[in-house]
Formats: C-alpha cells, sequence, structure tokens
C-alpha cells in the first residue's frame, strides 16, 4: 500500500520515506482488522497509529467533513501525554492544510468545553481512560460513539498491568459494542510475549484464540549501554550508590543533557543531594518527582525544554513518553528491576530511532551489580519482560456497572457477554457477575437488603437504569480506579512565640500520610533537595523548617526498590550467579565475593534453592535465596516464621530483600535441621498458601489496605471531597471498622473476594511464591555453616532497615506504656 | 539487679467510685455492679444507607455481640448506656428482628438506664429500661455530652476519644478512655463509630493539655498511656 496525496507530498517535502511499519498499518486499517504495533522508541509510533484516520478523513468531501462525529479515539494513561501528542499532531495536519478537528478533553478541560465536545464532538478525540469512562456513562453515548472508526491506545504495555488497564478494556468491550465496525490500534514498546496484548485489542469469544494482528518494528540503533566504573569498592548492601556519585557527576558534566532514574522519592532526594555536595561548577541540576509541589514540577520541566538544565534527578513520573528535551544520557541508579522498565528508560535518551541511545546503570551493591549484568544482557538479546496478563479486577467491574446503568441503562444477559468480551474478564463466571451487579444495586448483603435504597433498579423491561439523580452524580465524582495514599502538604513555617508552629511559608510539596505519621517533633528528613526538621502537624499540614547546616537527616531515607525483581530479570541473576565464565564482566570484588562464597559455602545451581543456617551471638540464622522478590520473600518471611513458632523454634524477626531473606530464631534451627527435628520440605510446603495465608490475612493490615481500596474504586465508599475533610464530624466510616464489620458478618461478600484478589496480586505476590514453592521440591540445597557466608551478610544488612515481625503494634503501646511507668517512678 | 514491674493497675477512681475501664470499652465499676458504655450508635448503617451509602447493615450485630461477650464476662446487674444509643430516632423502628430480639436478651434479668444522647434525644420508652438526661452514681454525674465546668466528677461520651501513639517508626490509632482526677470520657462503642483524636481542639475545654491519662484499646489489655507519647493525627 502507498501512501494518499497530499500525505506523499507531505512526507517527500520532509525529506521522509514512509516507514515499512506505517503503511503496514495503513493497510491493516483499510482492511478493518485492528492491530498491535510493537516498536522501540522513535520509531515514529505515534505517527503510524494516527496515519490511518488521518489518511481516511482526507478522503471524504467537505460537505461530508462537515457532518462527520467522532472519528478517531486516542487513549493516553497520561493528560500530560495526549496534550503533548495533540500538539505533535497539529503539524501535519495544519501543514496539509487539512480541516480536522482535533481536541484533547482531560480532567483540567472547562466543564462548558466537555458539555459541548459531548454534544458536538471534534473528529479526533485525545483522552485518558478515566475521561473515556466518563463519555460512555453520558446518556448521548450512544450517538456520540456509534460512527466511531478507530481507537488508539498509547503506552498499551503500560496501561494493561493495572486497574486503569481493566477500566480500559470495559470501555473497549462497550466501544465495539457501540461501533462494531470500529477497529483498536495498540502502540506498546517492545514485549516479550506480546499475545496478551493483541487479545486484549479485540472482543474475546470463549474457546476461540482471537487476536489483533501484530505489527513489529524491527531495529533502530542499538543502545549504548554501560555499567558505571567506581573507583570505590561496591559495597555489599544499601542502595545509595554513593560511592559512584563522583563518576556520575563527571558523566553528567561530560554530556549535554542527563536523566537521572531512581526508583523511589528518597533516592531521588539523596542522589540529588550528593551531587549538589560534589557541584563545585554549579551545574543546573534538578529534581523531578511526583511529591513535589506542582508549580515546581513544571518549572523543571520547561527549563529541561528549553534546554537550560544540565541533569535532572528524576523517579517513574518521568517514564512513559513525553518529549522534555534533548537528552543525550541516560543514567540509571540501583538495580533496573526489569528489563522493560529499563528499555523504557533508555528510551528517553535521544528521541531519533537512528540515533543510539546512551545510557549508563548504576549499581548500590553487589546484588545490584549482577542485576545490571542481567539486564545489560537482556537488553542486548531484546529480550523483555512480559507483563502479567490480569484478571479483571471485582471492583473496577461495580463502577463500571453503575456507569453503564447511567447511560442507556443494561440487560443483564447482554452485558454478561460483553464484558466477558473484554480480555481481562474472558473467564469471569457468571456467578460472579450476578455478585457485582447485586452490590452495585443493594449493597449485595445476604442477610439484609437495602431494596429501598439501591442505586440502580430493575425495570418491567428487565432494563437495570440508575436509581436516582443522586446515585449518577456520586458515580461521576468518584470515577476512576486511582486510588492516592493521603498526601500531606509539607509547608516550610516558623514557630510562634506560644510554641506552636505557625503557617504561611513556601509549600514545598506533598509527603504520604505514613510518612508523615513516623515522624516525631525534631525529626530531620530530607525533602525537595533540602534537609528539614519536622515542627510539627497543623491541620493536614506537615510543618518544617531548614535544619541547620551540618545536620544530619535522622529519619533514613529507605530507597530500596519500590518495583519488585522481575522474573526474567531473577532467572538471568540465577544462571549468572552459577557460571563463573560470565563473572568476567563484573566489577573485580563482585567476582572476589562470589568465589568467596564458594569457599565458604556453595554458589546454588540456577534451578536449586540455597539455604544456610549458622550461629552468631545467642541467636540462630536460617538464610534463604529464592531470587524472587522483596514481596514474595516478606510474604515467605511472614509465614516461615509462623510456622517455626509453631515447631517451638521461637524465632525473633526477619529480614529480606529482592534475592533472598533471613530468619533468626533462639532455638538452633540449623541442628533442628540437621537432625530431622524440622524439615525443609514441611516447612517449604505449597500448602503454607493455604490456611497459614489466610489467618495471616485476616489479622494483618494488608487486607484493611485493599479493602479500602475496593471500597472506594466499587463505590461504597465515596472519596473524599476538598472542603469535607476535618469537619470534625465523621461523613463515611473509617473503611476499617467496615470491613472489621463485613468479614464477621459476611466473609465471602464479593468486595472481600476482590481485597482478597488485590492483596494477593500486588501486596504479596503469592501466585510467584506459589509458582516458586512448587518448584523447589527436591532442588533445595543446605548448608550447615558455624558463622555467616559471604551472600548472607548482604541479606543481613537489611536489618534495621525495616520493622520485624512480631506483634508489632501491640509492641508500641507497651512501649509507650513503659515510658510512662518509667516517667511516674522517677 | 532488676525488678520487675508489673503494668499499672488499669483501674482508677472518680469520687468514691472505683472504675476500671475495660478491653472491649466498657466502664465497669465494680462496687456497683454496673457497667457503664457510650455512643452504640445501632443502625447507623442503615441511616447511611439512606444517604446512598450502602455500607454492610451488620453494624447492630456486630455491637450487640461485642456488649454479649462483654457482660457475659463482666456479669452487672446494671447496664448504662450514656447516649446516643441509637444513631437516629428511626434507628429503633429500623432494627431487624434478629437483632431486636438479641437486645432483647441481653436486657433480661438486668437493669438498664438509657441516658438520652443528641442522636437520639427521645429513646424508645416501651424496653423496660429506665430513661433519664444525667444520673447520679455515688456522687459521680453521669450525662452524654461532657460538662465545661462540672459541679463534681463527672462520666461522659460523645466525643468518641481514640489516641495515636507512635514508636518504632510506625504509629498505631486506637479508641480510648480519657481521664483526669475529675472526668472520665468513654469510647464510642458502636461498630461504626470512630474516633476523635484526644489533641483535637475539641478536648481542650475539658481536659489540661497534659494533665490526663490516655487509656487505650488493645487487642487483650488497656494500656495507659501518657499524653506526651501521643500524637496528633
Amino acid at each position: 500500500m502507498s501512501l494518499p496525496q497530499p500525505f506523499a507530498d507531505w512526507f517527500a517535502s520532509r525529506g521522509w520515506q514512509p516507514r515499512a511499519h506505517q503503511l503496514e498499518l495503513l493497510d491493516k486499517a483499510s482492511q478493518g482488522r485492528s492491530a498491535l504495533l510493537v516498536a522501540p522508541t522513535g520509531a515514529g509510533k505515534t505517527l503510524a497509529g494516527f496515519l490511518p484516520s488521518l489518511v481516511d478523513l482526507a478522503s471524504l468531501s467537505p460537505g461530508a467533513l462537515k457532518k462527520r462525529g467522532l472519528h478517531t479515539l486516542y487513549i493516553s494513561p497520561l493528560k500530560a501525554l495526549a496534550v503533548d501528542i495533540a500538539r505533535n499532531l497539529e503539524t501535519p495536519v495544519s501543514e496539509m492544510g487539512l480541516p480536522f478537528t482535533i481536541e484533547t478533553r482531560t480532567g483540567d478541560t472547562p466543564a462548558h468545553k466537555r458539555a459541548r465536545q459531548a454534544e458536538r464532538p471534534p473528529h479526533i478525540l485525545l483522552t485518558t481512560p478515566e475521561q473515556l469512562a466518563l463519555l460512555l456513562a453520558h446518556r448521548n453515548a450512544h450517538d456520540l460513539f456509534s460512527g466511531l472508526k478507530t481507537v488508539i491506545l498509547d503506552e498499551l504495555h503500560a496501561l494493561v498491568t493495572s486497574k486503569r488497564g481493566d477500566l480500559l478494556a470495559l470501555d473497549l468491550a462497550r466501544l465495539h459494542h457501540l461501533a462494531p465496525q470500529s477497529i483498536a490500534m495498540g502502540l506498546s514498546a517492545t514485549v516479550r510475549e506480546p499475545e496478551a496484548l493483541q487479545r486484549y485489542l479485540v472482543p474475546q469469544i470463549s474457546g476461540e484464540d482471537r487476536r489483533a494482528d501484530l505489527v513489529t518494528v524491527i531495529g533502530g540503533a542499538k543502545a549504548k549501554i554501560g555499567i558505571l566504573k567506581s573507583a570505590n569498592r561496591l559495597p555489599l548492601a544499601g542502595h545509595t550508590a554513593l560511592a559512584s556519585m563522583p563518576e556520575i557527576y563527571k558523566a553528567i558534566a561530560a554530556h549535554h543533557m542527563t536523566l537521572v532514574f531512581v526508583n523511589t522519592r528518597m533516592q531521588a532526594e539523596f542522589v540529588f543531594q550528593e551531587l549538589w555536595k560534589l557541584n563545585e561548577a554549579s551545574l543546573p541540576i534538578a529534581l523531578h518527582h511526583g511529591s513535589l509541589d506542582v508549580g515546581q514540577r513544571r518549572k523543571v520541566e520547561a527549563a529541561m525544554v528549553s534546554g537550560t538544565l544540565k541533569a535532572i534527578v528524576c523517579t517513574a513520573t518521568l517514564d512513559l513518553g513525553i518529549d522534555w528535551g534533548d537528552v543525550d544520557l541516560v543514567i540509571n541508579v540501583g538495580a533496573p528491576k526489569g528489563a522493560s522498565r529499563l528499555m523504557q528508560r533508555i528510551g528517553r535518551s535521544n528521541h531519533r530511532l537512528e540515533e543510539p541511545s546512551e545510557a549508563l546503570l548504576v549499581p548500590a551493591n553487589r546484588f545490584e551489580a549482577m542485576e545490571c549484568q542481567a539486564a545489560l544482557g537482556a537488553v542486548e538479546a531484546a529480550a523483555q519482560d512480559t507483563p502479567e496478563a490480569r484478571q479483571g479486577a471485582l471492583d473496577v467491574l461495580a463502577q463500571h456497572l453503575l456507569g453503564m446503568a447511567c447511560a442507556d441503562g443494561f440487560v443483564a444477559d447482554a452485558l454478561y457477554r460483553e464484558v466477558c468480551s473484554a480480555a481481562p474478564y474472558a473467564d469471569l463466571t457468571r456467578e460472579d457477575f450476578d455478585a457485582v451487579l447485586d452490590f452495585a444495586a443493594t449493597g449485595g448483603y445476604a442477610l439484609r437488603s437495602y431494596e429501598h435504597f439501591a442505586k440502580i433498579k430493575r425495570g418491567k423491561d428487565h432494563v437495570w437504569r440508575i436509581a436516582t439523580p443522586r446515585a449518577a452524580q456520586q458515580y461521576r465524582m468518584n470515577i476512576g480506579t486511582i486510588v492516592e495514599a493521603t498526601m500531606l502538604k509539607v509547608r516550610l513555617g516558623r514557630m510562634t512565640k506560644a510554641g506552636a508552629p505557625a503557617r504561611g511559608g513556601r509549600v514545598l510539596g506533598e509527603v504520604e500520610d505514613y510518612f508523615a505519621e513516623g515522624l516525631v517533633l525534631g525529626d530531620t528528613f530530607i525533602f525537595a533537595g533540602e534537609i528539614l526538621r519536622f515542627e510539627g502537624l497543623v491541620g493536614s499540614e506537615v510543618v518544617v523548617s531548614r535544619a541547620q547546616r551540618g545536620v544530619d537527616p535522622k529519619i533514613p531515607a529507605y530507597a530500596g526498590g519500590k518495583f519488585p525483581l522481575s522474573t526474567f530479570l531473577a532467572e538471568r541473576v540465577r544462571a549468572m550467579l552459577a557460571d563463573p565464565q560470565s563473572w568476567k564482566t563484573l566489577p573485580p570484588e563482585v567476582g572476589e565475593w562470589l568465589i568467596w562464597q564458594r569457599d565458604k559455602s556453595v554458589l546454588p545451581a540456577a534451578d536449586e534453592l540455597l539455604v544456610e543456617t549458622f550461629p552468631s551471638g545467642d541467636r540462630n540464622y536460617l538464610v534463604l535465596y529464592p531470587f524472587e522478590g522483596r514481596l514474595a520473600h516478606q510474604t515467605l518471611g511472614v509465614l516461615l516464621t509462623r510456622r517455626l513458632e509453631r515447631a517451638g523454634m521461637k524465632p525473633l524477626g526477619f529480614v529480606c530483600n529482592d534475592y533472598g531473606l533471613c530468619v533468626w530464631a533462639i532455638n538452633n534451627l540449623g541442628q533442628a535441621l540437621a537432625e530431622g527435628m524440622l524439615s525443609l520440605d514441611s516447612l517449604l510446603a505449597e500448602d503454607m498458601l493455604g490456611d497459614d495465608l489466610e489467618e495471616w490475612l485476616d489479622e494483618s493490615s494488608i487486607m484493611k489496605r485493599a479493602f479500602r481500596h475496593c471500597a472506594v474504586i466499587s463505590g461504597l465508599i465515596e472519596r473524599r471531597h476538598p472542603g469535607q475533610e476535618k469537619t470534625g464530624k465523621q461523613v463515611t466510616v473509617s473503611t476499617d471498622l467496615v470491613y472489621t464489620v463485613l468479614r464477621r458478618h459476611e466473609p465471602h461478600h464479593i468486595l472481600l473476594k476482590a481485597a482478597r484478589a488485590d492483596a494477593a496480586l500486588g501486596l504479596l505476590d503469592v501466585k510467584r511464591l506459589g509458582d516458586r514453592l512448587k518448584r523447589i521440591r527436591g532442588h533445595v540445597v543446605i548448608r550447615y555453616l558455624d558463622k555467616v557466608s559471604p551472600l548472607a551478610v548482604a541479606v543481613l544488612l537489611e536489618i534495621g532497615r525495616e520493622s520485624v515481625y512480631g506483634q508489632a503494634a501491640e509492641d508500641i503501646l507497651a512501649d509507650a506504656e513503659q515510658a510512662l511507668l518509667a516517667e511516674a517512678t522517677r | 539487679m532488676t525488678v520487675r514491674r508489673e503494668p499499672p493497675s488499669p483501674s482508677f477512681a472518680l469520687g468514691a467510685l472505683e472504675l476500671v475501664p475495660d478491653v472491649s470499652g466498657a466502664l465497669y465499676a465494680p462496687d456497683e455492679r454496673a457497667v457503664i458504655v457510650a455512643d452504640l450508635h445501632f443502625e447507623k448503617g442503615s441511616a447511611l444507607a439512606r444517604r446512598g451509602s450502602l455500607l454492610p447493615p451488620y453494624d447492630s450485630r456486630e455491637t450487640l455481640s461485642r456488649l454479649g461477650v462483654m457482660l457475659a464476662r463482666l456479669k452487672p446487674k446494671t447496664v448504662i448506656a450514656l447516649g446516643d444509643t441509637w444513631h437516629d430516632g428511626g434507628g429503633h423502628a429500623r432494627m431487624d428482628a434478629v437483632d431486636a430480639e438479641a437486645f432483647a436478651a441481653l436486657r433480661l434479668g438486668r437493669e438498664w438506664v438509657l441516658i438520652t444522647g443528641n442522636h437520639d434525644p427521645e429513646p424508645p420508652r416501651d424496653l423496660g429500661a429506665q430513661v433519664h438526661h444525667e444520673l447520679m452514681l455515688k456522687g459521680v454525674i453521669l450525662r452524654h455530652q461532657p460538662s465545661a465546668s462540672p459541679l463534681g466528677p463527672e462520666i461522659a461520651g460523645h466525643l468518641h476519644p481514640a489516641a495515636k501513639v507512635s514508636g518504632r517508626g510506625r504509629s498505631v490509632r486506637r479508641k480510648c478512655f480519657m481521664t483526669s482526677a475529675t472526668r472520665c470520657i468513654l469510647p464510642a462503642f458502636g461498630a461504626y463509630a470512630g474516633g476523635l483524636n484526644v489533641l483535637d481542639k475539641a478536648f481542650r475545654p475539658l481536659f489540661a493539655p497534659s494533665d490526663f491519662t490516655a487509656h487505650v484499646m488493645g487487642a487483650d489489655r488497656i494500656y495507659a498511656i501518657s499524653p506526651a507519647l501521643l500524637l496528633p493525627d
């Protein structure tokens, strides 16, 4: 297929050749076929996605164009990206003199414009999943979308891994229903197994393997990636990469503009601080993370676009595809955790396909050195992590049902079929669907009914419709799947004479409430690039002052990975451990460390699980190295500790990192295992994920956290609105209280099922742990050592960074009571 | 040599009345064989449902069940409910048959006194319970809303005190009794009744800033905690 006029002319005028994948997508669209375009950054993905729509619209007569409603819908995970793309589209469209209307619609779009868009839509609308859901819940949805030709889903690989992806899948199913002729174009960065994304794009039918066509762009210049060599030896543990700061600074100085990626906000603050300590040349180095004040972030972004910055230290907030400026080096501090994430970040450098991206990986400890090397190998082999296909969340479905009832209403049978056509919900049972419907209508409680107060009601015609205007308003005000941690503003302020903190200073940004909760008056911590002193909480604001010069931050900048090590990278690290040949590429101190481990203990083969025991002081240690990521290890740690307690071994605590975990106890674990009084097979038996897990979940705060999210998304509890909080009177009931009551009186309620699924997936990584436990039987290597092994040291150094196992909450109270007692007896 | 100290006895006295804060959130007066509970807020769930929040309708059931466990353990002769026993005027009528029956069973063989509250200024009169605005017990006044300048020692509810305690880099927030030499405010007993931080300004007219103790509800016992260790929300 070739480009029609005036497109061919426009390409020629720019000296461009249409690329093969652009023509291929054009071809797919002309045949009415949905397609997934998998391409590295810089391949002209976005233009390729829009080209079929532009060509089709250009073929219409002026009269037909005038009458044409919405033709193409573009969905992006970030509203900034939607705005950016709209701007980029303007260029070809205006240069070719095409009279199309292109508009964006985000939460920032004024209400009158949004209302107009629902009545008189543009030809091309660029928006977000949440705004699409709102449009589909509009009474006008049928007229609005029935003429739709194309849906473009950008950054699909990033969208599908979350509840937002579930919401979008349901909306896509609805679009296919309203506009059966429409096709979907998915745009994705390179993924290893694109089948899940291909399925996501087209309606599923039970028993059939239905997928969108795949268009892959191969090539592009290979990235130049290296691992930073530091003059200092890598430490055994820690996440700060302090030793490498001089080299990072040198690399920044030697490049035009550098993005320094880190994994957490705390790391960003730390790295920024350290770089400025070295910054004798006063290079313009800035900081960018999601907790900073929006005004400050926009300033940094503008400075980046205008090219006045030399480097930005940033977190995942700059991961996704926005072009902020002319970046020629990407530095990734800490372990990359996943090959795909690394590729995405590297893609920020040199946004042109023909030129190689340049990147440097900076490991912070010896385990991370192996992980960086493994990631490097993965990138060279163009191997990528696979986003796990999700099981559609039930709370998101509840929200969708309310939306559909707000639109034209629905018949349960038909909507069930439609929902099942969305890939994440393909396996949804009718039983669960009915339970969610029941929940959305009346709360779905078995023992007592709220029939009178139903939010949606079934009419005589079997159509479910929203019951009251207020229910519709509630739905609209609470749309979306992102439940943010409550954030508290951090404000610079001074103490008044009376000793109370006064407000009035500048807002520096926001912190999560749980961070603020841990602060005690006078604590110092790093935030917004400064060392601050906590002065107190006033209303919902954290009041701080600047700490005196030379004061060290007292609250440690916890800098572990927010993202767990991907399964795929973990495999590569395990393989590396077992293959001494591969150590040559690692820094010499890492090789020495591994040889030392081989001499003192053993290095496990790739399919083996190494377990070590040793005594130290008056404690006995048990260390396991599953390499399955922090979340799975944490779950294993809790369950293992419970089992050891039951076996009378008196465990005291455990710590873990991405690579292993360590439990310590009063009793001699090594001896008990060696003499067969304790069996690893039964300690690590898969059944720990049954009753033991259930029992723990019931008493842990993890379920409460998961339940809170589900309660908000499903519409059981309304989100807070500005001005509503701190009135002293409670408007809603705390979800923790609701959870306690519901668990006791209706443990099989559908919302508890939803919360349980969330906890298992996102907070505990139960599936991954289960997969591992299945594989280890007969592959456990145990070493009874008389002292700590080199590998174990790196795990043990995590002690003190995390709270330990135990009745932590009760302990806090008992400590406080002791303090009162001490006061009383002094 | 170290001496192991027992945790302080949680009991305290108001006037001539010896009182024990119970782990359930009830206040026990052993000499009178009376328990005092505050802010049961029966049928809060169904009240909110009318406004569009379809919360699990089991809050009355849960509150009754906790009451039942506590009464079976302490075996009092008298139960005094310190007001806001129902969340609203229609609450009693909305209570379903199972719960109403369970409530009746808890009243059987015991004397019940219902103090009026702002949510239930006129509690039902047909329950075989006495109804009072205030009650005097051994020189201590019992009422729903605490008074800023009581004439003598006072026991009240209404404010739903809760305490936040931090340590080990984390914090815990629990309902609590708030006591001084002259008054005690009870935690809300109801399953859907939340808590207001004791450092909130609502408590300021009632307690001098450092002159109170928070008897915090733990899992198995009450912890007495000094104001110096409490955090605002």
